[in-house]
């Protein structure tokens, strides 16, 4: 199970990698392992959308369950991973490389500040 | 060895049934309007009776083995059911014929409807929804009228016991509400501590509960629950699914409930049908009676001395509306009559008995073989995790698919949702001590087999045709049609 | 009467437990709450029961005495003798649903093949299990657009046409969504297409309408789609034996109900509601579906797949809470179709379009009955009578003759409306025969 230490994450399961203004997001490996083989991703949102911290971003499924991904800062849509849509299973093997879903520009970049560190991340998790 | 489908075994120029020419001046049918293909399958009759008659044999059922299926009641189901239910008499009246031309119809439901009331303690009842899901809908939908006309509207969140059947908070989001969650405490019971806090808020509307509960306990603080929700201002929605261990010993009505469904085709007898149909009634309080969706069988003229009583439809005033069309599952509701008036009141309450006793004898032979969350005496059914800490590589999955090749049906696994792999088992009335000794024994020999050969479970069932199916691939491939052009 | 325990198990049993009575067995259960002494009639030997319930279904009078041309959403026609000895068999009716693939692949393929069927006489590509009825499944199409469109647009616009039961199901499930907003159009369909625009979720048409009328919605599917809107249209599965399909002329979703493909009567229901619609929406309708697959030796088989959707899982994020559907009513539908066939389905269709246009005419021609349809119709219409439908429909009755719906209070529009429906169960001699009767009334 891995949590990259340069990421923050969400109690809802999400990471985000900051670079500058722009925050890219995606599901954690521990959200991945419990959804189990994805077989689905849906954006809920549209380049140029704007969205609130905890808005609705996606909703993936897999055989056994369904979630939602929720935005973990707020800001603009600026692009979202076109290869998900047939390829879901990337988030499975990839989820924190080519399993990115969302770049937003940042808003409030402070926001960042109140995630988990990935040590918040991990205890929350494994705890 | 997989049955073709339909259009596998099609021949042209094949044809089953044939029907008689028309006998009457043509008339020209619109070539605007006239369809160039129909691709339907032509099969001789003998083809059609060899493939379903396949298909049957590639089926389980109550007809074939025990389905210790926990919340769903897979008791036998009389085959004079199935008779009654075809009397022509039954079967060939169209709904809308006028009401003096049915009156055998409409004295069934009246009774029905009654005996209903009876049984469970209520004094109002429609007939119509038709499945338990539909019937929480209608439930959820009285008490959201019912607030709304006293002013009430603020109140929009339904508390939910985190141990409830998914359709129950479904049924609360088709109605405009939001959920809150109440947590169960360490005996498996509504935490009454939260509850009552929960019921400090000014928005509650209400409460979804199931008595006995998911884990097949009853819940003692029931009459404490529906106060404490009644005081906050709240109405009580109860899940009539567990029926089958209160009948003749308790009635809901009598708990606080305000309004509730229940399921013919779990506590009632009807027959599953591979998926349906059933019927879900809703019973209720005199306060929301008004709002019951109609058409609702009533007496409109009382007997006389020589006359029979008429029996016709009314509305409520204040209804919800119709939920769907017609009167309700009528060819299922014939089958619930012919199962009370064979048992009667004593028969209702030997089946609770029975039913209650199937249970704890299951739990009193497995306790000590399975982990029980949340053990002591339990109602009609109880909850095992299909787990032990020392075997990590085993699940309920694997348990439930094991017992395949025992030639059992699993049980319900992984609900309720608060008890880790859950294995929900409830036997009903109708089994025999035989067939308890037989899930028992084929139990124990699983988790003797999970120790020392967990291999076994892992690859089962093998005793099937058909091995465990890839469910990934059915939902990527997403072939849900034959016809040719719709598969890539 | 269904308990197998004899005593000596019943005791032996209640001993593991560590009962003496079996009344130990609801300690549990609060004193007071330990009240249930039922006021309910004497219990019956199967025997017994079987000459009560004769009895009662003796006091009705049947479509197998009465001529019927009785219809609106429910009609008589021939079931044949397969379809219902293959309900008879235990295996399908006493079997649970099938979450356990492995040994529920008889149910499974009967759904596939009734979900292919369904695709083939709707032209969509892709059903599901089934709905209740053919009002439930309208009223889940309105539900599906709604959150297709993620709540954002709310207008669904409900034909004048559509079968008033229908109408009324639809308010009843969109009553507590305040963002969907239901409009009953009043006046023709051919309005429609003005009413449309970017907050137009949904369009819901018939075919045949329930006034039996058979339009070309072409008009208001080019508006709508231009607008970005859907079409559902609610279709008589007979009557699709011959008319072009929905899927043909653009209909985003097709719902019905499938009580007419071989189920009876029975006052009503179990019936069948069908639900169709694009491979592209199939994840937004609710209700089980059945997919193929394999097995880890390649051996084909099938599950309910796309369970994700539904409500044991997603719980209250569910777009609808449906569980137990109509699966049994199901294999009826596909029995019956693959009993009849191609042909015999065209057969069955054709039937009840000549017999309904011979009736139709025979009744024009009295003096004082008007055929209010002008345009082509299938197998119902309206006739405009002399007199109140209600005094017909008794003298009808008295001549062993069930009449059609009276519309009066549904459609005020036209004066004393009735609505016939004729089927291949009606032939030339009952036609003849309403006609007689309904001459009684006439003026000349």
């Amino acid at each position: 199970m891995e949590f990259p230490k340069e990421l923050r994450y969400t109690e809802t399961d999400e990471w985000v990698r900051v670079k500058g203004n722009i925050a890219t997001v995606g599901l954690s490996d521990f959200a991945q392992d419990q959804l189990s083989d994805l077989v689905y991703f849906e954006s809920l949102v549209e380049i140029g959308d704007t969205v609130e911290a905890e808005g609705n971003l996606a909703t993936v499924e897999s055989v056994k369950s369904a979630g939602d991904v929720l935005s973990p800062v707020s800001g603009e849509i600026i692009e979202i991973n076109g290869d998900l849509e047939d390829e879901p299973e990337i988030i499975n093997t990839d989820p924190y490389g080519n399993g990115w879903m969302f770049k937003i520009e940042m808003s409030d970049p402070t926001e960042v500040e109140g995630l988990l560190t990935a040590e918040e991340y991990q205890d929350q998790s494994e705890g | 060895m997989h049955e073709p489908t339909i259009y596998e075994i099609s021949v042209e120029g094949r044809q089953g049934v044939r029907f008689p020419q028309p006998d009457v001046p043509e008339t020209q049918f619109p070539e605007n309007f006239l369809r160039q293909e129909l691709p339907l399958p032509e099969l001789s009759e003998i083809d059609a009776v060899r493939h379903f008659s396949g298909l049957a044999q590639k089926n389980y059922s109550v007809d074939a083995g025990f389905y210790p299926l926990g919340s769903c009641t897979m008791k036998y189901n009389p085959k004079i059911n199935e008779q009654v239910a075809r009397f022509p008499g039954f079967l060939h009246t169209h709904p809308l014929q006028p009401i003096t031309t049915v009156q055998g119809n409409l004295y069934l439901m009246y009774h029905l409807q009654e005996y209903l009331k009876e049984i469970t303690g209520f004094s109002g009842v429609s007939l119509t929804p038709a499945a338990g899901a539909q019937g929480e809908f209608v439930g959820v939908k009285m008490i959201k009228r019912y607030l709304e006309e006293h002013g009430q509207s603020h109140r929009n969140k339904l508390l939910i016991p985190d141990s409830a059947h998914g359709t129950n908070p479904a049924s609360a989001t088709m109605n405009g509400f939001d959920t809150l969650p109440v947590p169960s405490n360490s005996n498996g019971t509504i935490d009454m501590d939260v509850l009552a806090e929960l019921c400090q808020r000014d928005d509650i509307a209400g409460i979804m509960i199931t008595n006995p509960n998911t884990l097949g306990l009853f819940e003692k603080d029931i009459v404490e629950v529906t106060r404490l929700v009644h005081e906050a201002g709240g109405l009580v929605y109860g899940d009539g699914a567990n029926m089958n261990a209160l009948l003749g010993v308790a009635k809901p009505a009598d708990f606080g409930i305000d309004v509730m469904h229940l399921n013919l085709h779990k506590t009632f007898s009807t027959p599953h049908g591979g998926g349906g149909p059933g019927a879900g009634p809703v019973v209720t309080t005199d306060r929301l009676a008004p709002y019951l969706p109609g058409p609702i069988v009533t007496v409109l003229e009382e007997e006389s001395e020589d006359t029979a009583p008429l029996y016709g439809y009314l509305t409520p005033e204040k209804t919800i509306g119709q939920v769907k069309a017609f009167q309700g599952q009528f060819g299922v509701l014939v089958k619930a009559f012919t199962y009370i008036s064979m048992l009667g009141a004593a028969g209702l309450r030997r089946v609770s008995e029975y039913a209650v006793l199937n249970a704890n004898y299951l739990l009193a032979n497995l306790r000590d073989t399975y982990v029980v969350p949340y053990d002591g005496l339990c109602k009609h059914e109880f909850v095992l995790e299909g787990v032990w800490k020392d075997i990590p590589d085993i699940h309920a999955l694997d348990i439930a698919k094991r017992l395949i090749d025992y030639g059992f049906h699993p049980p319900t696994n992984y609900f309720p949702l608060i008890v880790h792999e859950a294995l929900m088992i409830e036997p009903t009335e109708t089994e025999s001590k035989d067939t308890l000794d037989a899930f028992i024994a084929a139990m124990k020999s699983i988790a003797k087999e999970a120790r020392e050969d967990p291999a076994l479970l892992h690859a089962a069932p093998q005793s099937t045709a058909i091995g465990r199916l890839d469910e990934v691939k059915a939902a990527k491939m997403l072939n849900v049609c034959c016809l040719p052009q719709y598969n890539q | 009467m269904f308990i197998p325990h004899t005593y000596e198990e019943t005791i032996s049993m209640l001993k593991t437990i560590g009962f003496e009575h079996i009344d130990e067995l609801f300690s549990d259960i609060p004193a007071p709450l330990r009240n249930a002494n039922l006021d309910l009639p004497e219990a019956m030997t199967e025997m017994e029961v079987s000459k009560y319930l004769e009895e009662i279904s003796q006091a009705n009078e049947t479509t197998q005495e009465l001529m019927c041309f009785l219809g609106a959403g429910y009609y008589n026609h021939y079931s044949p003798a397969i379809v219902d000895s293959m309900l008879r068999i235990g295996s399908f009716y006493s079997a649970y649903t099938p979450y356990q693939p492995e040994i529920s692949q008889g149910t499974l393929q009967v759904i596939y093949e009734y979900q292919s069927l369904i695709c083939a006489l709707t032209g969509m590509e892709a059903s599901n299990a089934s709905h209740y009825d053919g009002a439930t499944a309208a009223a889940e199409a309105v539900l599906t657009a709604f959150y297709q469109f993620n709540k954002k647009r709310s207008n669904v616009i409900l034909s004048h046409f559509i079968n008033p039961q229908y109408a009324e199901v639809i308010d009843t499930y969109a009553s507590d969504l305040p963002q969907v907003n239901i409009i009953h159009h009043t006046a023709e369909d051919a309005d429609i297409p003005s009413l449309i625009d970017k907050d137009t979720a949904l369009i819901v048409l018939q075919y045949p309408d329930f006034l039996g009328n058979i339009k070309d919605y072409s008009a208001i599917v080019n508006t709508a789609h231009e607008h970005g809107a859907l079409i559902c249209v609610i279709v008589n599965p007979i009557a699709l034996g011959l008319l072009i399909p929905p899927g043909e002329w653009g209909a985003d979703i097709v719902v019905g109900e499938g009580q007419p493909l071989g189920i009876p009567l029975w006052f009503g229901g179990p019936g069948l509601g069908f639900f169709a619609t694009s491979k592209k929406m199939i994840r937004k309708i609710a209700g089980r579906i059945s997919g193929e697959t394999t097995d880890a030796n390649g051996n084909r088989g099938y599950v309910l797949t796309l369970t994700a959707r539904e409500q044991h899982i997603r719980r209250e994020k569910a777009t609808s809470n449906i569980c137990t559907n109509q699966a049994l009513l199901a294999l009826a539908a596909t029995v019956y179709l693959s009993a009849l066939g191609k042909h015999g389905l065209q057969q069955v269709a054709n039937t009840c379009y000549q017999n309904s246009h011979y009736a139709a005419k025979e009744i024009q021609a009295i003096d004082g009955y008007t055929l209010i349809n002008t345009e082509a119709y299938y197998h119902e219409f309206v006739i405009s009578c002399p007199v109140p439908v209600n005094e017909i429909n008794n003298h009808l009755l008295d001549h062993g003759i069930l009449g059609g719906l009276d519309l009066s209070e549904m459609y005020p529009e036209y004066e004393n409306p009735v609505l016939f429906a004729v089927t291949e169960l009606n032939d030339r001699e009952q036609i003849d025969t309403l006609v007689e009767v309904l001459r009684e009334f006439s003026h000349a």
